[in-house]
């Protein structure tokens, strides 16, 4: 087993970054026109860096497989965006910020890369505010704060609920401003295939044009991925249903680690399953928490309308059971929790499978037009979808896959295991340890594209300067475009019964129900089985409508979902390998008496980063060690 | 419930379209209108037809992917509603739907729904951006904004750039999407100071790619599924001419 080298810095915590900063190689103005770097993706951590590379005059090439960079997932974020600004006075600090984090994370993220990103979280909400984010404001003029899980101070900027949208449409401004100055050159409707190395560097991508079918290939003397995550694996998730994990995994098998693949978070608000034809499982933001009380009927089976149901016959479990922080538990607790009162036959709706958001007792008390104020848009959301209105009756809520903490494996330069490949935002494992916490994700992406990544890009490309443009017409692209061509045409020559559709759908049942809420060995076991079968059975039977030289929506779907069977594989393979419960990752052998998570900090407390052996080997565990220096590793308590 | 279709199909941007018939039974009315798509598709798989191409992503009404001009109107004809939040319950059983491309000389058809609607991104490249570069902002609560101002340049900031305001309008104008930017910027301090050139450089980029003129209908308005007010645009065409009166002076 080799050892992975997170390239930490040295020094104290809270000096680190300014020091490498201070430190790190630098690349002239005048140079900097000759270098290229290949960045794909426009979610908030790709706009954010591609607007910041562009105006150190890199020459950027850009690509995202939607029309335009604006409708990239990030779009679809709706509570907010922390920083440790303590605007509140409530006595935060980046140093608490991070402390929330690394405990959020039930101890399984890397102290140096976490206490950075809190530390840059005040300069990205300057950033975007200067650039035009209409922040929430309060009557004096200064911005607003709310509160999300896990925490217990006010640090949560927000745009309605819609921040993600604004943050997105920010940052893709500054992305605009730099199309307009050439610096950056955007190629929307583009599918990266493949990573292209030369010499065992990043140096290239395979993309195909969604629009011709063309297979294009593209050099840079770097490649950034800002894909985002794979939370599309389970079919029903809140993601935008185009998002998958392909970018990323195909960087895997190039040689890119895989960081904690079966550490997903399970959302536990969301619009719950309601039909067999869904095909989207629409969030419920947390913010909701703040003034909705989640319960259930204290009677198993009772199917009385919720306002039916006398105050003292409901049980406000996670008031009940977690009184310190109520309703505003983190995300694990709250889904697990959820999970229990149904699977215990007290959940409510026709299929039993959801619990109450109840808004009653804030409307009493704030009137309806303050709630509106706050939430109006998720409310008309959730009545477009259900047909029933929230200002009156509770909403009904379910856990759903929500957002993968796994990804590539990344150092504290956020570069791969590959020379000159970098990920950023979703797309890599390192800010959220096993659990996020709410509003943190915007805050990391936007972190990640506006202040880390320039700076250690330029570090990287530094000794660079001297290598001349990457010609394309070599064996490597050669190569690489002729694997991704055969896969394309082996799709669509199966020519069997089956949608692709058909398949993603049973494959995310399959996650679901074994790598899901709750996981144990047994399961585990069987559900890799079961993706064995159907993985043979998409290569037999699948079919793909149309030809490859055009808009072909169907092949571009069964490209996605090919590649979700592997990564399914993995994160089961991650999951049975790590038999404690920590985060998101619910072993059912590993739990207290109170049915809480049970961590194994001794046999465990490491990040498990995968390494990619060949398409009939198993892949290799390579283990980071966590080292805490800077906080008490405890047990989470919420109580 | 059962319905009948008469979907727009044109297999490339040179192809001559034409609308092709198709019934679909057993259709819940619990179904979101691009989920009753997905079924039809599926058929049409199954049978080894073609399915019909057509734009879509979140399916949660913000990313401004989907875009089909139903029964004659842009994302159908609930207020306030996407395409993707459309649901089957808002038509009847035996209806037939009407399914077409937004129809735009700005926005040509790629392939059967699907229109490239580009020119939004040339236009914001234009002139749609605070010119402030990474690092150079100062605190955020230096920059005092007004929290009605503030309010309502997150309203104009919601538009989704779904392009539903230009299928709307006979004369294909675009400027609600252009003047919802405009006015953003132009309600928050830390937007107004590029405030003069950004009205000319996007009212020009808007012109150069061939989307008409306004001519007060407000069909944009009422078809817009984010609400985006006229109000907007009557506030660019005041800085749209004072800018140009600016401009004058400065010659
Ligand atoms: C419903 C919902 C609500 C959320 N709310 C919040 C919130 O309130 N606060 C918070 O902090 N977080 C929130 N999150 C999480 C957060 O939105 C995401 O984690 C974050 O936006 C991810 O951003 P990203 O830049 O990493 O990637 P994304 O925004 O997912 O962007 C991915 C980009 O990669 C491109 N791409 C992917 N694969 C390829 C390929 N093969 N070829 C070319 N391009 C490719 C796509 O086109 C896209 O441009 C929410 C998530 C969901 C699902
Ligand atoms: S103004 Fe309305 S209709 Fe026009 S692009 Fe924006 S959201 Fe769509
Ligand atoms: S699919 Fe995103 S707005 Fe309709």
């Amino acid at each position: 087993m080799t050892k992975l080298d997170a390239k930490i810095p040295e020094g104290p915590l809270a000096e680190k970054w300014s020091k490498y900063k201070a430190s790190m190689n630098l690349v002239n103005p005048a140079n900097k026109k000759k270098l290229d770097i290949i960045l794909v993706g426009t979610g908030l951590a790709g706009s954010a860096a591609a607007a910041s590379l562009g105006e150190l005059g890199y020459n950027v090439k850009v690509f995202c497989f939607q029309d335009t960079p604006r409708r990239a997932h990030s779009v679809a974020a709706q509570g907010g965006i922390n920083a440790a600004k303590n605007y509140k006075n409530d006595g935060d600090s980046t140093y608490r910020l991070f402390y929330d984090m690394i405990k959020g994370g039930d101890y399984r993220a890397r102290e140096a890369n976490v206490y950075r990103a809190a530390e840059v979280s005040n300069e990205t909400i300057d950033q975007l505010t200067a650039q035009g984010v209409p922040f929430a404001r309060d009557y004096g003029g200064t911005l607003d704060n709310r509160s999300f899980g896990g925490v217990q101070v006010s640090r949560t900027f927000y745009a309605k609920g819609q921040t993600g949208q604004q943050c997105l449409l920010g940052a893709y401004s500054g992305l605009c401003r730099q199309i307009n100055k050439g610096t950056v050159k955007m190629y929307s409707r583009r599918e990266m295939l493949d990573l292209v190395l030369v010499d065992g560097k990043a140096r290239g991508i395979i993309a195909r044009n969604l629009v011709t079918g063309e297979i294009e290939r593209h050099s840079a003397h770097a490649v950034i991925l800002a894909t985002g995550g794979y939370g599309t694996v389970y079919y029903l998730s809140t993601l935008a249903v185009n998002s998958n994990g392909s970018a990323a995994w195909a960087a895997y098998k190039k040689g890119a680690f895989w960081g904690n693949p079966s550490f997903i978070q399970i959302h536990p608000s969301s619009v719950p399953v309601l039909n067999d034809y869904q095909s989207k499982l629409t969030l419920m933001s947390e913010s909701l928490r703040n003034d909705g009380r989640v319960w259930v009927p204290k009677k198993k089976g009772d199917k009385r309308p919720a306002n039916d149901i006398p105050e003292e016959e409901r049980d406000y479990y996670l008031e009940r059971r977690y009184p310190a922080y109520g309703n505003l538990v983190p995300r694990d607790v709250g889904s697990r929790a959820a999970k229990e009162r149904c699977d215990a036959g007290y959940g409510v709706g026709d299929t039993g499978l959801s619990v109450n958001l109840d808004f009653k007792d804030a409307i009493a008390k704030q009137g309806e037009k303050a709630i509106e104020n706050k939430y109006g848009n998720l409310f008309e959301m959730y009545e477009k979808i259900t047909g029933i209105n929230p200002y009156k009756e509770p909403m009904r809520i379910y856990p759903a896959g929500h957002y993968t903490m796994g990804g590539l494996w990344v150092d504290y330069n956020l570069m791969t295991t590959i020379p000159g490949l970098f990920a950023i935002g979703e797309a890599n494992f390192s800010d959220h340890g096993a659990n996020r916490l709410g509003a943190s994700s915007l805050m990391q992406c936007s972190g990640d594209g506006y202040f880390i990544i320039p700076n250690t890009i330029t570090n990287y490309l530094a000794d660079q300067i001297r290598i001349p443009r990457f010609d394309t017409n070599t064996e490597d692209f050669e190569k690489a475009e002729k694997a991704a061509k055969e896969r394309i045409d082996k799709l669509l020559s199966v020519n069997g019964k089956q949608t692709v559709k058909s398949f993603h759908k049973r494959l995310g049942l399959i996650l679901w129900d074994y790598c899901g809420m709750a996981r144990n060995e047994e399961g585990l076991k069987k559900g890799m089985k079961l993706i064995d079968e159907l993985e043979k059975e998409f290569w037999n039977d699948v079919k793909v409508p149309g030809i490859a030289d055009e808009l072909n929506q169907e092949l571009e779907k069964a490209v996605r979902v090919a590649d979700f069977f592997e990564i399914g594989k993995l994160m089961i393979i991650d999951a049975l390998n790590r038999n404690e419960s920590c985060g998101a990752h619910f072993r059912e052998e590993s739990q207290t008496e109170g049915g809480e998570a049970k961590r194994n900090d001794e046999k465990y407390s490491y990040v498990a980063a995968w390494e990619y052996k060949g398409s009939d080997q198993k892949p290799e565990l390579h283990k980071e060690d966590l080292k805490y220096k800077y906080v008490e590793v405890k047990v989470r308590d919420y109580k | 419930m059962n319905i009948k279709l008469k979907i727009w199909r044109q297999e490339n941007p040179k192809a001559k379209g034409k609308f092709m018939d198709y019934s679909l039974e057993d259709v819940s009315p619990e179904m979101s209108f691009l989920e009753m798509l997905d079924a039809l598709n599926t058929k049409l798989i199954i049978n080894g037809d073609n399915p019909v191409a057509y734009e879509h992503d979140c399916r949660e009404g913000i990313c401004g992917c989907c875009s089909l001009y139903i029964n004659g109107h842009p994302h159908g004809k609930g207020e306030r509603t996407t395409t993707c939040e459309l649901h089957m319950r808002s038509f009847t059983d035996g209806e037939t739907i009407v399914v077409e491309p937004w129809r735009a000389k700005a926005f040509p058809v790629i392939k059967d729904l699907i229109v490239d609607r580009n020119a939004f991104d040339k236009i914001m490249a234009a002139g749609g951006f605070i010119s402030v570069n990474t690092g150079s902002a100062q605190d955020s609560n230096a920059i005092l904004v007004n929290k009605e101002h503030a309010d309502e340049a997150f309203d104009s900031a919601s538009c989704i750039g779904c392009g539903a305001c230009v299928a709307a309008c006979k004369n294909a104008s675009a400027m609600l999407f252009v003047s919802a930017k405009i006015s953003q910027f132009a309600l928050l301090e830390q937007g107004k100071i590029e405030g003069m050139q950004r009205v000319q450089k996007m009212v020009s980029k808007m012109d150069e790619l061939g989307f008409g003129n306004c001519t007060n209908t407000y069909a944009c308005e009422a078809e817009c599924p984010k609400g985006i007010k006229v109000t907007n645009i009557a506030r660019m065409n005041r800085q749209f001419i004072a800018a140009k009166v600016g401009s004058q002076k400065q010659d």
